[in-house]
């Protein structure tokens, strides 16, 4: 059993542009001042950073929990929002349900799942219609491992 | 190429940083104004083009690691973007040219594509 080192929960606003991606950043730092593997940082920081878009983009409120284990880290980010019809399709690279505005702010090209997925040793999705959404992810601190 | 030979090829402003880069070496660019697209792949040192401005294009460009950012199209990023930017150390020009003669020309310099 993994053993935990590290655990925060981080809140996120939906339509708050302003701040959204602090909360990547603000991971980026924590896990370069302890000395974690480049690879696997920018890995890490991606997937935050892709997560948080989406929840700020699509969602009321969510919210990032960051988990440092001795084996990997874990993010799990959790919304409150429209949910997702077809979850096939939303993890196509290329298909995107964005407004022109979103667009607007670089986001909504229908990348942000895909990469979340290939940057993840692990990945899980789970989302209701009218509920929200929850995207599970693991890397692994040794990249080899 | 370096940062420094960069700036003059391109005429460029600088917005943020110091204006000694002649020994920042340059060898991958990265153009987008999909930030996802530029996320879509590691680019540790390559240099970021896009006409995006808002605080999400310099978020983009720290997540990625890229070592600085010409805005084209005479294009001046927001406020928020060039604080961060600042506090992040990453080095913010603009250029009066589009995104094809941008990257036409850092091509024919010799740089590559970092995607």
């Amino acid at each position: 059993m993994a053993e935990e080192l590290m655990r925060e929960t981080y809140e996120i606003h939906g339509r708050d542009f302003d701040k959204a991606g602090e909360t990547a950043t603000g991971i980026k730092q924590v896990l370069k001042g302890i000395g974690v593997d480049s690879g696997v940082i920018h890995r890490t920081v991606v997937i935050a950073f892709e997560a948080e878009m989406n929840v700020v983009m699509y969602a009321d409120e969510g919210t990032i929990t960051f988990v440092m284990t001795d084996e990997d880290i874990r993010l799990e980010i959790a919304d409150k929002g429209p949910g997702i019809e077809d979850v096939e399709m939303a993890l196509t690279e290329g298909f995107s349900t964005a407004t022109d505005k979103m667009r607007e702010m670089g986001f909504g090209f229908g990348m942000g799942l895909p990469n979340i997925r290939k940057n993840a040793d692990e990945f899980n999705l789970v989302s209701e219609v009218g509920v929200g959404t929850t995207v599970s992810a693991a890397v692994r601190l040794d990249p080899d491992g | 190429m370096t940062l420094a030979e960069i700036k003059d090829l391109l005429q460029c402003e600088v917005l943020v940083g110091e204006n000694d880069w002649s020994s920042v070496e340059i060898e991958t660019v990265v153009a987008s104004d999909g930030m996802s697209e530029i996320l879509a792949f590691a680019h540790p040192g390559a240099l970021m083009i896009t006409g995006l401005t808002n605080v999400q294009s310099v978020r983009t460009a720290d997540i990625a690691n890229v070592r600085a950012i010409i805005y084209i199209r005479g294009k001046r990023p927001a406020k928020a973007a060039i604080d961060v930017a600042t506090k992040t150390g990453i080095p913010v020009l603009a250029t009066g040219m589009g995104m094809f003669d941008v990257c036409g020309t850092l091509r024919d310099a010799g740089l590559k594509g970092g995607m």
